[in-house]
């Protein structure tokens, strides 16, 4: 049977936009989501809640989650699944995403068109090994993130000369959501980077 | 909360807007945020009001706003003219959202033309109302032009521009939109604030979102966000204040507008945040109940 999606899509929509908006303004600030949903596995509520959120018929989704989640998402949001990465307005990831090389950065004229990628990973706290830095931070946000893709922080980090044109991040993790928009630079403290490869 | 007809928003939807405009600007306000000073393009929808009557700032409130949401809207700095009053009832009739005229209790403040001289705090989100979203257009007509130089970040226009009026009357000759680079990066016009009022954008705690609905133009700027006024080293910015204290409160550092009082030329300035000075006066009135005269504020801008 297929899982239920918003109970109420008007104010569960409205109040997760905020926590994403939030995030996105204040990148390493973790946020809650309590839209209080139970979407198919593998997906996190808060991984649900951002996709049923921000997705619609506009924009194609590329998923790696597997059918029952495709089906949920397609039937709740309403959105295109897509087979190709450069063809998606958002990336569900809930293991390794797609190649970043292959996903839609926008252009020079039009960054707004660059893709968002929604990556689960398996947990999100403040204050961790990672230092954010950049617009929406006042000096510093520190943020754990466990079960992030080996490599990734360095293949984003390759697409920082590339602004205005740039792949922004929505971290997503049972309840919680955090942001890495194109512009936070994140450096790694070198003790504790067995923690970013969880 | 029901959203049938018949329900406390007269038939409409929670704030208004359909569900899947508002998940348009919310993805452009998203992408606006993570693009600082970057003019995004959306949908604007037809209002219930006409374009320049802040139809870009009422979307971008009506996508963001939430029942617990504490709305203020000012006009000019003032809460109490014919746009912020209509502006702040359609909300609470759509939506109903509790309105306020004091800038500390609002969650979201909508804004025509105006920075509240209260500092916002992280809490806040201010929405401009934007007439012309492009800083470019006297100096460049075409928009397949100015997205090109935006992608190039080529604004030495805007430097001449500046220069002439420098050459020409000695300083520059722009008192409000006066370009902004948002985080070394994008040219960007502030809205018609008065120049004395970007300072206060430079690293804001609040986020500050801007709609323009006849443009069909998003921007953003983050909170702590570097927002600097174009100027010269040897011709720094200077942010203009009327010379005067406010009649009412005293206040010799808010900005000021002047009000003709008869027609033999008689004047006086005035605060133009009402809030602001209301709040003084009150606390002026507590402070000292005998005396009538404000204590004016110790320290002046130039």
């Amino acid at each position: 049977m297929m899982q239920p999606g918003f109970t109420d899509p008007v104010l569960d929509g409205q109040s997760v936009f905020r926590a994403v908006l939030e995030a996105t303004s204040r990148p390493g600030r973790v946020q809650e989501i309590s839209a209080g949903l139970t979407p198919p596995a593998p997906l996190h509520p808060a991984t649900a809640a951002v996709l049923l959120t921000l997705a619609d018929t506009e924009t194609p989704v590329f998923s790696d989650a597997g059918a029952a989640a495709a089906e949920w998402l397609r039937f709740h949001a309403g959105c295109p699944l897509v087979a190709a990465p450069a063809t998606a307005a958002f990336l569900l990831a809930t293991g390794a995403p797609p190649a970043l090389e292959e996903i839609d950065l926008g252009s020079d004229e039009a960054p707004q068109e660059g893709a968002t990628l929604v990556l689960q990973v398996a947990s999100l706290a403040e204050g961790g090994a990672l230092r954010l830095s950049g617009p929406g931070i006042e000096h510093e946000h520190g943020l754990h993130v466990e079960g992030l893709p080996q490599g990734f922080l360095a293949a984003r980090a390759a697409l920082a000369p590339l602004y205005p044109r740039g792949l922004d991040i929505i971290l997503c993790a049972g309840t919680r959501v955090a942001a890495l928009p194109r512009t936070t630079i994140v450096t790694a403290l070198p003790r504790t980077t067995t923690v970013m490869e969880g | 909360m029901s959203h049938e007809p018949g329900s406390p928003f007269g038939g409409y939807n929670f704030a208004y807007l359909d569900e899947n405009t508002k998940r348009m600007i919310r993805r452009a306000l998203l992408k606006a945020v993570a693009i600082p000073g970057h003019q995004v393009p959306f949908g604007a929808r037809e209002m219930p009001l006409p374009y320049g009557w802040g139809t870009g700032g009422i979307q971008v409130t009506a996508a963001i706003l939430g029942p617990r949401d504490v709305l203020k809207v000012i006009d000019q700095g003032a809460d109490d003219t014919t746009n912020a009053v209509s502006i702040r009832r359609f909300f609470s009739r759509v939506a109903g959202v509790r309105g306020t005229t004091r800038t500390a209790e609002a969650t979201i403040i909508q804004t025509r033309h105006r920075i509240p001289e209260t500092p916002l705090t992280e809490a806040q989100t201010l929405v401009y109302q934007v007439p012309m979203p492009e800083p470019l257009f006297r100096l460049e007509p075409r928009l397949a032009e100015t997205r090109r130089m935006h992608a190039l970040a080529d604004y030495g226009l805007m430097h001449v521009k500046l220069y002439e009026d420098i050459a020409r009357h000695g300083h520059v000759s722009t008192a409000y939109s006066y370009p902004v680079m948002v985080g070394g990066r994008y040219l960007m016009s502030p809205s018609p604030i008065p120049a004395f009022d970007n300072p206060k954008m430079h690293r804001m705690p609040a986020l500050q979102l801007f709609g323009a609905g006849r443009e069909k133009k998003i921007y953003a700027v983050p909170p702590y966000t570097e927002v600097r006024s174009l100027d010269f080293e040897d011709h720094p910015f200077r942010p203009h204040r009327a010379d005067g204290c406010c009649a009412l409160c005293g206040s010799t550092t808010s900005y000021l507008d002047e009000v003709l009082t008869d027609d033999r030329g008689g004047r006086m300035f005035v605060c133009s945040d009402t809030d602001y000075c209301e709040e003084r006066q009150e606390a002026a009135a507590t402070a000292a109940p005998a005396s009538t005269t404000p204590a004016p504020e110790t320290e002046g801008v130039a």
